[in-house]
């Protein structure tokens, strides 16, 4: 699909002052995206479960990000293919999770709750603390790649306050000496 | 009237609590689907069902066994269970807590769900971000079939059951019940326009119930101890209003957490007694009763029902902290039981701080298909920033209200309603707070939404 990219436009330049390679990289053929063997049966075996094939779209995301850490164009095409499915369909529903990365993110993801029954108990100060910490804003990533810093909606953790989750694993009652112990880890890794 | 209970919740903490072998041993678990299997015909779970008085725990209280006389069978299609485990509305932490110790009773619930609407397939749909959650209940469902009670004939009996994991991928709005349906069949989580209704066209087209995960989870308790008993538990079974569930505490309690008591706890026994009191010792100031979409109450609220046909007449002139948590009751207090899980506020908590945290998780999470609810949310946002600020006019708070009234009732989902009408509780119970904010007495930079800084 990225031949349908511009090329020329004002952001491909701006994309390639930032980094020289960006507009060689499109002209070299791209990588076909493919599920490791053993993902690729998990796939097959969720497809079993359904009436359709479209029920295995977003599970099917879900191996891909998996694997790729984000939704690339080819990982579209890969599961457009695999399902029978328009990749405008499945780009439309790409678009619509917050969980789907549309961009490479960091190699760990710290995702802190925000919402009002984590306030009430501390968030605030514990988002302070990761932005002071890490140097970076929600949204962002650390320089070296190893922590993308991102705030959450409920996170049905709200008896548990202030809380954040790593990766797939929540952290809860946090106090700021946990959180710091949590991102010490974080850097080391 | 405090009566705390364990159905759901003994195997709560106990070592490999969420194990099949627990599960037998501690409440026998599955003899009650076994027994419905192999001796009741479906139409008479379904009667016995309503017995139970079982409102819906998902937020809208809806008696179950009525919904589940919805389903009729079709001549082609099949009909279809699915299970709403997408538990995100803020302040809401229950569901989660029975996937995680107690993920049989979901399973055992959904074989009798099946059994009585006729349907062979049941799919849980759980968020993504709930691991922990997802991988129990897929070990229970392995347990499950090992011994034999899901699969082609569970119990012997000739009536095929599959119980299936299904995950979103975080988007608060797919827990409304269409556009959880529209997640399960691998589209965008829009809502759709009701009618037809699910127990018509469903899941894949097809007849379907959608129960929450706490409601299925309560159904082998209310069999195996008898409906219309499990509904007697209830301090206001009187008003069609059964059995026991889970009610969580959190905000500025010492003691937050979930607890499985008889329908009928006041917000005073859930604050006090088992939330263990205001955080710091600090007076109440208010509370959110059952996720951020049912309108607050202000602690000094009294009862005014002196119509003697009122469900609250019995409740006339107290403190609404004294009224039992109940879904008629609630909405007759002009706000909603929800998903009975509370929020509380300590006295010296900044009100317009909570508005303006609640109304970016509103922004956030519409699906943005219909104009009011798009752009309404967006709208109270941008108010609720500009308030914060000190730079919103006299005008455009009040223009709050037309924003919000704008969208009740003019939306696709219940979404709008969810956005709006706290919003309205929030301008009707703290103008003042909020009419000191635009004339700069006060502002957002000394607002305060904890009681004592984290450490
Ligand atoms: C915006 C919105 C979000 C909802 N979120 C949930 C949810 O997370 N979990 C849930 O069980 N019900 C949720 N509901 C309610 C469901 O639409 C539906 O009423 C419920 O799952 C039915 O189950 P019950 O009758 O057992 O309560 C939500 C409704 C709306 C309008
Ligand atoms: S009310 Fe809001 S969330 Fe519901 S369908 Fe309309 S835009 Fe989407
Ligand atoms: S508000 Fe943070 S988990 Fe609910």
């Amino acid at each position: 699909m990225s031949d349908l990219l511009d090329t020329t436009g004002p952001f491909a330049i701006a994309c390639a002052r930032e980094n020289p390679d960006f507009l060689g990289s499109f002209h070299t053929p791209l990588m076909p995206f493919a599920l490791t063997p053993e993902r690729d049966r998990e796939l097959t075996e969720i497809l079993t479960r359904y009436p359709t094939k479209m029920a295995a779209c977003i599970p099917a995301l879900h191996l891909c990000q998996d694997q790729l850490g984000w939704v690339s164009d080819e990982v579209i095409t890969f599961v457009s293919t695999r399902l029978d499915l328009p990749p405008a369909h499945v780009k439309g529903v790409v678009t619509f999770y917050t969980l789907f990365n549309q961009h490479p993110v960091g190699k760990h993801q710290v995702w802190v709750c925000r919402t009002l029954p984590c306030a009430l108990r501390g968030a605030g100060d514990v988002l302070h603390h990761c932005e002071k910490r890490l140097g970076i804003k929600p949204g962002e990533t650390t320089s070296d790649g190893k922590i993308t810093l991102r705030t959450a909606e409920c996170l049905a953790s709200c008896g548990t306050a202030p809380m954040i989750q790593v990766d797939k694993t929540y952290h809860e009652n946090l106090t700021l000496p946990q959180v710091d112990a949590i991102l010490d880890r974080l850097q080391k890794s | 009237m405090l009566k705390q209970t364990n159905y759901l919740t003994k195997v709560y903490g106990l070592p490999n609590g969420w194990t099949l072998p627990v599960y037998e041993r501690e409440v026998r678990g599955y003899e009650t689907a076994k027994r419905v299997l192999t001796t009741m015909a479906p139409a008479d779970v379904v009667t016995e069902a309503k017995k139970a008085n079982l409102r819906g725990r998902g937020g809208a209280g809806f008696p179950m066994g009525v919904k589940w006389s919805f389903m009729k069978p079709h001549p082609t299609k099949p009909a279809y269970l699915v299970i709403n485990a997408d538990e995100g509305e803020p302040g809401t932490h229950k569901d989660r807590t029975i996937m995680e110790e107690n993920p049989h009773s979901v399973v055992e619930g959904c074989i009798i769900g099946c059994y009585a609407i006729g349907a062979h397939t049941a799919y849980i749909y759980v968020r993504d971000e709930l691991h922990l959650s997802k991988e129990r209940l897929w070990l229970a469902i392995h347990e499950a079939k090992a011994k034999g009670y899901l699969g082609k004939s569970p119990f012997g009996k000739a009536y095929p059951v599959e119980v299936v994991v299904h995950t979103g991928a975080g988007a608060y709005i797919c827990g409304e019940e269409t556009s959880l349906l529209n997640s399960l069949e691998g589209r965008r989580g829009e809502p759709r326009l009701k009618p037809p209704f699910p127990a018509q066209a469903g899941a894949f087209g097809c007849p379907t119930t959608v129960n929450n995960l706490e409601t299925i989870a309560a159904v082998p308790t209310a069999f195996q101890i008898g409906c219309e008993e499990f509904s007697k538990l209830s301090a206001i079974h009187h008003l069609n209003d059964g059995g026991v569930r889970l009610f969580g505490v959190n905000g500025h309690v010492n003691r937050p957490g979930v607890f499985e008591c008889a329908v009928g706890l006041t917000l005073r026994e859930l604050i006090y007694d088992l939330g263990g009191g205001v955080s710091g010792g600090k007076a109440l100031f208010c509370v959110i009763p059952g996720g951020s979409s049912t309108p607050l109450l202000r602690a000094e609220e009294v009862v005014h029902a002196p119509d003697e046909k009122s469900p609250l007449h019995a409740w006339h002139g107290k403190s609404v902290l004294d009224v039992p948590l109940g879904v008629d009751t609630f909405r007759n207090l002009g706000t909603m039981l929800g998903t009975c899980c509370a929020t509380v506020l300590a006295e010296g908590t900044d009100p317009i701080a909570a508005f303006h945290n609640l109304m970016q998780f509103y922004r956030h999470e519409s699906c943005g298909q219909c104009t009011p609810c798009r752009e309404g949310s967006g709208w109270l946002f941008r108010i609720a920033d500009k308030l914060m600020d000190g730079t919103c006019s006299m005008q455009e708070l009040d223009s709050l209200h037309d924003i919000a009234n704008n969208i009740m009732g003019n939306t696709i989902c219940a979404f709008g309603e969810g956005t709006a009408m706290p919003a309205l509780g929030f301008l009707k119970k703290f103008r003042k707070e909020f009419e000191a904010y635009v004339r700069g007495e006060r502002s957002g930079k000394d607002a305060r939404l904890t009681v004592a800084p984290l450490s």
